[in-house]
């Protein structure tokens, strides 16, 4: 019990009778590297809404480190300790790398220590050692719209462990990136799996095994199946619905 | 054929502290030079020439470009484009001519009252009779409103053109309210500031004018100082990440509810130092003056023309627009408010960050490229030093 991170019970969500999700269970051990696959409209990113608590359930049970997350807004969820990246990166365009990787890596979230202002020599080294880790030193005191697509990229990882969450949440974060980009991505997430529980959701079945230790299939809401990389390839029904049409696609 | 890229070297901090300190001395000289001309030359030489009549309009257009510092913190830097700050110009405002209806009469009830057959002064009155309370309640009560309609408005994650709506429509409530009630504080009449006794003198007399102008300048400079440190620090860097992408701020792991209620207050405050200033130097304030839709909606046309998220271009475009507005409707009464339309659209099409933004940006590339220098970086020094696009550049020219 206590070393499951995350438990989901019986979760639904409907939106005007339509179930996005539909009795879906599933489990993530702490330290996990867990990867979500499914075909579009399979409920992943749903799925990922009601973790952060942007949508909330029509009915089950979300416990993260054993405590029930549903009544809790999204603010809360993250100061929590759940950090969530998005589909398409999403920093603060205006603000530079350092700006960003300071607002997300400041512990006080509150107004007064925004009005205080000053970073403490600690955040400070913390952050240039993010820029560091995301190869983004050079790139540190320019607007992030600068930036390129697989820079932003990086920039949204990098912010997203500066809040030192317990579990990363990873929308497709190889989206748009060319082939070196995505290998430079799958390394940072291995290293980072090092020491945090991850879950990512992704397309790109290149890069999922490289990353995948444990696989789960989503399918109309709710999980198909789940094993490692080899068992769910030859797992016939994820074939029917999944990499059976990728491969006639290709 | 292989492209070299250059990468710019990494420049050490206590370098960059140290521009940045230069920068920061060099805008505290900047400020007190301003401030002084505004106290000692300008007066004087307008009133050397002859044009006294532009030191009172000066003074109440200065108190007006505190209103606009207020407009763009909440607008340029936050993003919440707010058309009732009448409101709170007008709470300011009110609130020290209340205090000077009173000691008109030596802290009587003021005569408009026995037009309505009221004898005795209304209890909410009272307060107003000190002081003291007067100048809390300038800001603070603007404050205290702005925090409870701001808290209901911003929990309810009302955003966008929906905050600029219902900001409106506070606005016209409060307009009917100010207006319709003769029997509390003379309605439509407003109410008169300049035959009160202040600091021993008529409140029109120029001595008493000439402490009002210095007033004016001086709060405009602790309203610029308190606005630039709240938009250089972390604060500022909150409010434009709210500006620009909000639920990123929450998933983050703040609440953006309690930044914006901030900052719609701070502005609220700041509208109300506004009012009360330019009412004693109006001489009088009605409903129809402070708490017009029109009136609300110029503060935001001020910024814009000036420069969103700029603070300076708040000031010159407040100062622009009504100069502009003073002269032109004197010469040409009938199409002043074409020209104000004319300048606005101009500004929205032509320089959509407006003149102190244009300045900063393509304007001060255009001035460096006239006086023979280089085009300023503007991405990546790898990219624009490339020899293969310097190449290009050179070659494309003619």
């Amino acid at each position: 019990m206590s070393d499951k991170i995350l438990e989901i019970e019986h979760l639904t969500v409907s939106f005007d009778g339509f179930k996005a999700i539909s009795d879906l269970n599933f489990s993530l051990d702490a330290g996990e590297l867990r990867v979500v696959i499914g075909p579009n409209g399979a409920g992943k990113t749903t799925f990922m809404d009601v973790i952060t608590g942007k949508t909330k359930p029509t009915a089950g049970k979300v416990h993260f480190k054993g405590k029930d997350i549903l009544p809790y807004r999204e603010h809360e969820i993250a100061q929590m300790g759940i950090g969530r990246k998005f589909q398409t990166p999403r920093v603060y365009l205006k603000l530079t790398p350092r700006e960003n990787l300071e607002l997300s890596c400041v512990r006080q979230k509150n107004l007064w220590s925004a009005l205080r202002g000053k970073a403490s020599s600690e955040e400070r080294r913390t952050v240039s050692d993010l820029l560091e880790t995301i190869g983004l030193t050079r790139r540190a005191d320019i607007p992030a719209e600068l930036l390129s697509h697989g820079e932003k990229q990086r920039l949204e990882i990098g912010m997203l462990v500066a809040q030192s969450p317990d579990l990363l949440l990873v929308d497709e974060p190889v989206a748009g990136l060319t082939d070196e980009e995505t290998e430079a991505v799958g390394n940072l997430l291995l290293q980072l799996a090092e020491t945090h529980s991850i879950m990512v959701i992704e397309h790109d079945m290149e890069f999922v095994r490289q990353i995948a230790r444990k696989v789960t299939v989503l399918h109309q809401g709710t999980v198909l199946c789940e094993g490692s990389m080899d068992e769910v390839q030859n797992d016939p029904r994820v074939i029917e619905v999944y990499l059976g049409k990728e491969d006639e696609d290709h | 054929m292989t492209v070299e890229t250059i990468e710019p070297a990494v420049e050490p901090r206590a370098l960059v502290r140290a521009r940045q300190r230069r920068w920061f001395w060099l805008e505290v000289a900047l400020v007190i030079v301003c401030a002084l001309l505004l106290l000692l030359v300008i007066p004087a030489i307008l009133n050397a020439v002859g044009q006294g009549v532009r030191v009172n309009q000066l003074g109440r257009f200065l108190a007006l470009a505190i209103a606009a510092l207020g407009i763009d913190l909440i607008w340029g830097y936050t993003g919440l484009l707010s058309l009732g700050h009448g409101i709170f110009f007008a709470l300011g405002g009110y609130a020290l001519a209340m205090h000077l209806e009173l000691q008109a009469k030596g802290g009587g009830t003021p005569d408009f009252f026995s037009l309505y057959g009221v004898t005795e002064l209304p209890a909410f009155w009272q307060p107003f009779n000190s002081l003291p309370f007067t100048i809390i309640a300038i800001w603070l009560i603007p404050t205290l409103v702005a925090i409870a309609l701001g808290y209901l408005v911003f929990r309810n994650r009302i955003r966008g053109v929906y905050f600029s709506i219902l900001t409106q429509a506070a606005l016209i409530v409060f307009f009917n309210f100010f207006n319709g009630q003769q029997k509390l504080i003379n309605g439509t009449n407003g109410l008169k500031t300049s035959t009160s006794p202040i600091f021993g003198v008529q409140a029109s007399d120029p001595r008493a004018q000439a402490i009002f102008y210095a007033l004016s300048v001086v709060f405009l400079v602790l309203g610029y100082a308190f606005c630039r440190w709240l938009t250089s620090g972390r604060m500022g860097r909150m409010l434009v990440a709210i500006r620009d992408d909000e639920p990123r701020v929450r998933f983050s792991g703040y609440n953006p509810t309690w930044f914006k209620v901030f900052v719609f207050a701070v502005s609220a405050a700041l509208a109300g130092i506004a009012g009360a200033l330019f009412t004693v130097q109006s001489g009088i304030i009605t409903p129809s003056s402070s708490l017009s839709t029109a009136f609300s909606i110029e503060m935001v046309i001020w910024v814009a023309v000036g420069g969103r998220a700029t603070l300076v271009g708040a000031i010159f475009g407040t100062l622009l627009v009504n100069f502009a507005r003073t002269l032109l409707s004197e010469q040409f009464p009938a199409v002043w408010l074409f020209f104000q339309g004319a300048l606005f659209l101009s500004v929205v099409t032509i320089l959509p960050n407006g003149i102190i933004g244009w300045l900063r940006g393509d304007g001060f590339a255009l001035a460096r490229s006239l006086f023979g220098g280089r085009h300023p970086i503007a991405t990546y020094p790898s990219l624009e030093t490339d020899p293969d696009v310097e190449y290009e550049r050179q070659n494309s020219r003619d």
